[in-house]
């Protein structure tokens, strides 16, 4: 990579580092408001959405760049913090919920109203998201374009942003807390979610195996770390990801079983 | 009240779940990582074996998360059968590992139980483990069966 593109990614990402810090900004200031207004918004939903940023940040920090420019499993780490575990924690910060419960009413309802038209449905639906997120993955290590958006400054940045849009719409569609009147049932989101791990993992053994991204230059030994990393730090963060999920499913279990208990009560009385 | 009734048939799927999960996660902790005996990906290993790899680990991932889940809601019922959880904790953890030695292991040919020359040795204990966990499974299903009989509790 040239001197002058290294520059201009690192310029990139010290933008991307700002627009986080503010994303974060904006968040602290919702939450202000809602506890000045005797509004409940629990507090471990703020730390989620603080640590999600902080990954975020970390994984934009100079340091982590350097790395993931010398050595593909520098490049991993960020691709498993950008594209995993920051997602996860943002999403459970539920930012969506506090977006509508803070702007004015008909503006929310604006926003809930343009949810609900058919293209954004198609995009938020897991099948795309996980097209978009794992289906991304196999194009970025399986072409050339890897080894092409290290040449291209802004392709590089822009690879950033989609792991971090990417991966937050597709754990959001799987397990996000927000609204989401339009998704679809638990039964295909868990299909979703066990394709999602299986092609995850598939990938990394495939460039274990085969060498990929190839064409790069790269160490055979380098490439094998990586890819394992990529295994691993995967099966973490889609554990984590299970285990919201079932979690959700476990609380409107419950929330069923308590009303059948009222209604028999009811009965009785 | 249905809630406060032991659930047998519960106990036995939710712990079946934990046990193949836990048992997949012990060999990913202790022969892929600690040990370093089974290889990440074996050279001979067909194409087509990767993609089915991806989809038991999938599965497996899964299935704890959701044995999790399932056990978390018999305890909140108190309704977990003790003998009938530790009888299904075995049969998966024991089916499990039979399994893993002889589809992952010999059809599929994944990775071996260690790359040394009397493997035999290595695949009879890694198997005979399998059987000896479901074999204890087993006696404690029978004992928990027949002691539900006796007081008997319906098996929901």
């Amino acid at each position: 990579m040239s001197h002058d593109a290294h520059l201009l990614t690192l310029a990139g990402t010290f933008f991307l580092v700002l627009l986080t810090q503010g994303l974060w900004f904006a968040y602290v200031l919702g939450v202000r408001a809602q506890r000045r207004q005797r509004k409940t918004w629990h507090c471990w939903r703020l730390v989620s959405f603080s640590v999600g940023c902080g990954l975020l940040v970390l994984a934009f920090s100079p340091p982590m760049v350097e790395w993931g420019h010398s050595d593909l499993r520098g490049h991993m780490a960020q691709h498993l913090l950008l594209g995993m575990f920051a997602p996860i924690a943002l999403m459970l910060g539920a930012p969506g919920t506090l977006l509508l419960r803070s702007l004015p009413v008909t503006t929310a309802r604006r926003i809930t109203g343009l949810a609900g038209t058919m293209p954004v449905r198609c995009l938020s639906h897991p099948v795309t998201a996980l097209l978009l997120d794992i289906g991304g993955l196999y194009v970025l290590y399986l072409t050339p374009l890897f080894q092409l958006s290290f040449n291209e400054p802004a392709l590089h940045i822009w690879l950033h942003v989609h792991f971090v849009l990417a991966g937050y719409l597709f754990s959001w569609s799987i397990a996000g807390p927000d609204p989401a009147p339009h998704r679809p049932g638990m039964r295909l989101r868990l299909a979703v979610l066990f394709v999602a791990i299986a092609a995850h993992a598939v990938l990394g053994k495939l460039m274990y195996a085969y060498g990929f991204p190839r064409d790069t230059g790269l160490d055979l030994a380098e490439i094998e770390a990586a890819a394992q990393l990529m295994y691993y730090g995967g099966d973490l963060a889609e554990l984590i990801l299970a285990l919201v999920f079932f979690a959700g499913w476990y609380r409107r279990r419950r929330m069923i079983e308590a009303t059948s208990e009222w209604q028999t009560a009811d009965r009785r009385t | 009240m249905s809630a406060n009734l032991v659930d047998a048939r519960g106990s036995l799927t939710a712990t079946i779940f934990l046990g193949i999960g836990l048992m997949a996660a012990i060999d990913e902790i202790v022969f892929h990582q600690i040990l370093a005996w089974h290889h990440f990906f074996d050279r001979s290993t067909l194409a087509i074996s990767l993609l089915s790899d991806g989809l038991l680990h999938s599965a497996e991932l899964l299935m704890l998360a959701a044995g999790f889940y399932l056990f978390a809601r018999l305890s909140r019922h108190q309704a977990v059968s003790r003998p009938h959880a530790w009888a299904g904790l075995l049969f998966g953890a024991g089916g499990f590992q039979l399994f893993d030695g002889i589809v992952d292991h010999k059809v599929l040919r994944l990775h071996q139980v260690r790359y040394v020359d009397n493997l035999w040795a290595y695949d009879l204990a890694w198997n005979g483990f399998g059987v000896l966990l479901l074999a204890l499974g087993y006696i404690i299903w029978r004992r928990a069966r027949a002691s539900e009989r006796k007081r008997g509790v319906s098996s929901l």
